[in-house]
């Protein structure tokens, strides 16, 4: 492939080349615990090794996300976090950070901003993908895909223990990057470790030959459940496990030293 | 219940105009597929319609009286009809929602129901059915709101439901929302949520604006049988969410000569950062899983409504509303505490009827309308005020 070629690749694509397996998607919620450490978190994930990061918007009402998560949210917000201050803080992202970045939200806030302004600015400051659990299919065909095509954005859809397997199908079909493979039926944070249930259900989509990568997230929150979760995927992810070690101690060498833990304890 | 088509109800997709749609996680797709799948089929089977008839009648005392409050009439300068929903079991239009939803639970194989609450009032019509099918019950309410609400927080665990606060967000109606779909989310097989108005994603308003128009449907008959006509002039009703309403103005949709009169609720004034008129104040946006009319903040953050009302202060209406808003097709008037609150007052004193304070709004838009003599005007009076009278008592002015 020539070097130009490889410049305009989307960063996602890109990481799943250069690693084959036991992707590391960390998530956490912007502007917390304070309002101005997003960058350097993001710039801390990169250095304890991870290979994405997921950056969420705080809403005031986000029904996916368990406790933890939501009281992330809420601190965000009432520090004074917003979707405009968001990409002001990610102005120099590109300078720090060369990981692929996600932003994971709801559709309110960003159809507040302007969904085709909100892509511009994605794509301007270096974001990759987008995660929009309330964005429904139907409509991201109708209305959406095309913006974010436009802007070199990819989407990310989930699937559940619960989605069908035509759904599924119709998911991989639309999807880019990666499929988020949500861990069981709940919100995030709500249940810890892998049952044998939910080894049947990763069984099970993994033997559907899927043609996208696939992060199994919701659970997953050390060396253990990661590894198991990586046996059934390309890789997992991290969200209110990070979140509640940032709450106690958000510097760099705490994120370093986590991420490590769980990759090679 | 019926098959009305029409331009202002839900179309293939869900949507009502460019309102509605099912914006929902992943998480809850099976749920809600599984009820929009079904939910037609089910409403529309003879079963279904034989049971639900049986228990509006026999249950909840339907058909609820038209009744022609002629003192009132007076002051207002036009003949005006009362829709008696206030005389519903549980004291309010909400319990025509819940029997149906019930008996579509029981249709649907589900063993446990979840409901959100704001006042109550939704909560106790839901604990209510479950009693009544021997269902297990969890109620979501905002930690703020049973506080507030004391007496129906009780009246709820007689009836042997469980009441659990919501503590997340500004702990009121919209974080018991939240909370109740949370729930859902990690309860997806046996369990059915009965939301209370026509909120929430495709097929919820639908669903409930169906099982709610049972009260256009006797309006026309009645007042066939009282004035040799189906159609009144105006019908008002209050909106918070919006199932009252969307009742009472159903069947009435397509019938350009019936005016459709929605009251929000103002609060202390539109202008002054306290009030719940959403189509004043809001702008499009997505809550509780579709899009419509929302208030919210500049960056898209739903703010806390206010309004006297319990029953009113909810931050969005349901899409349904949003399209007759949209369209034209229903005028929207605020109406303040103030208003209300008189209002209520003057109707208790008039007619010997205390209204719950959230019907007390439409009363009180009867003041705002320049009507002929002859006009003949249905308001829907949705509830009674005796869960309101510390509310009275506190207002004072009686």
């Amino acid at each position: 492939m020539s070097e130009l070629r490889k410049a305009k690749m989307n960063r996602i694509d890109q990481a799943f080349i250069d690693k084959k397996k036991d992707l590391l998607n960390v998530y956490f919620t912007a502007g917390y615990p304070n309002l101005n450490d997003t960058l350097e978190i993001a710039k801390g994930i990169e250095k304890g090794g991870a290979d994405l990061i997921e950056i969420g918007i705080p809403f005031s009402d986000p029904v996916a996300d368990g406790p933890t998560i939501q009281e992330s949210s809420t601190k965000a917000l009432a520090s004074g976090m917003t979707l405009k201050l968001l990409f002001e803080q990610l102005k120099d992202l590109r300078k720090d950070v060369t990981l692929p970045v996600l932003l994971m939200g709801y559709i309110n806030p960003v159809m507040q901003y302007g969904f085709e302004a909100f892509c511009q600015k994605c794509q301007e400051v270096g974001v990759d993908g987008l995660i929009l659990p309330d964005l429904p299919m139907y409509e991201y065909e109708e209305m959406y895909k095309a913006v974010l095509e436009k802007y070199g954005l990819y989407n990310v859809f989930l699937i559940t223990p619960q989605t069908s397997e035509e759904r599924i199908r119709k998911i991989d079909e639309l999807s880019k990057g990666f499929i988020y493979m949500v861990s069981s039926a709940s919100t995030t944070g709500a249940k810890s470790g892998i049952s044998e249930e939910q080894i049947e259900y990763f069984e099970r989509v993994k033997a559907m030959n899927l043609k996208n990568k696939l992060l199994i997230g919701f659970g997953i929150s050390n060396h253990e459940t990661f590894s198991k979760a990586c046996s059934y995927a390309d890789g997992a992810i991290i969200g209110s496990a990070f979140i509640k070690l940032v709450t106690v101690d958000a510097s760099s060498s705490n994120i370093q030293q986590y991420i490590q833990s769980v990759k090679n304890p | 219940m019926s098959d009305v088509q029409s331009k202002y109800l839900v179309d293939q997709r869900g949507y009502f105009g460019k309102f509605g749609g099912a914006y929902i996680p992943e998480m809850l797709y099976p749920n809600v597929e599984e009820l929009k799948s079904q939910y037609l089929e089910i409403m529309n089977s003879h079963a279904f319609r034989t049971d639900f008839v049986k228990l509006l009648k026999d249950y909840v005392g339907r058909p609820t009286p038209l009744y022609h409050a002629s003192r009132l009439s007076e002051v207002v300068g036009a003949k005006v009809y009362l829709k008696r929903e206030d005389l519903c079991h549980t004291g309010a239009h909400k319990v025509n929602n819940t029997i149906g939803q019930i008996l579509m639970a029981q249709a649907l194989g589900k063993k446990r129901i979840i409901a959100e609450t704001g006042a109550g009032q939704h909560g106790v019509a839901t604990a209510t059915v479950c009693a009544l099918m021997g269902l297990e019950c969890t109620v979501y309410m905002g930690e703020i709101d049973m506080a507030r609400q004391k007496p129906n927080v009780e009246r709820m665990k007689i009836l042997g439901a469980e009441v659990r606060p919501a503590t997340s967000g500004s702990k009121t109606l919209k974080d018991a929302t939240n909370e109740a779909m949370r729930h859902w989310i990690n309860n997806p097989k046996d369990t059915h949520y009965i939301i209370g108005s026509v909120v929430g994603p495709h097929p919820y308003p639908d669903m409930v604006a169906r099982f709610q128009s049972v009260i256009s449907e006797e309006i026309k008959w009645q007042l066939e049988e009282k004035e040799g006509k189906e159609d009144p002039d105006y019908v008002f009703a209050c909106v918070g969410g919006g199932s009252n309403a969307a009742g009472a103005f159903y069947h009435y949709v397509d019938k350009e000569n019936v005016k459709l009169v929605a009251i929000e609720a103002s609060g202390l004034g539109n202008d002054s950062g306290k009030s719940a008129a959403t189509t004043a104040l809001g702008k499009e946006g997505v809550l509780h899983g579709s899009r419509s009319l929302l208030m919210q903040t500049e960056d898209g953050q739903v703010v806390e409504p206010y309004s006297i009302s319990a029953g009113l202060d909810y931050p969005g209406i349901g899409p349904f509303h949003a399209h007759l808003f949209d369209s034209g097709r229903a005028m929207f008037v605020g109406a303040t505490d103030e208003e209300a609150m008189n209002a209520g007052v003057e109707l208790s004193k008039l007619e010997g009827i205390i209204p719950a304070v959230e019907s007390a709004h439409a009363l009180a838009a009867l003041h705002k309308v320049d009507f002929k003599p002859t006009d003949i005007v249905v308001v829907n009076l949705s509830g009674r005020g005796d869960k309101d009278l510390e509310t009275y008592i506190k207002w004072g002015k009686y």
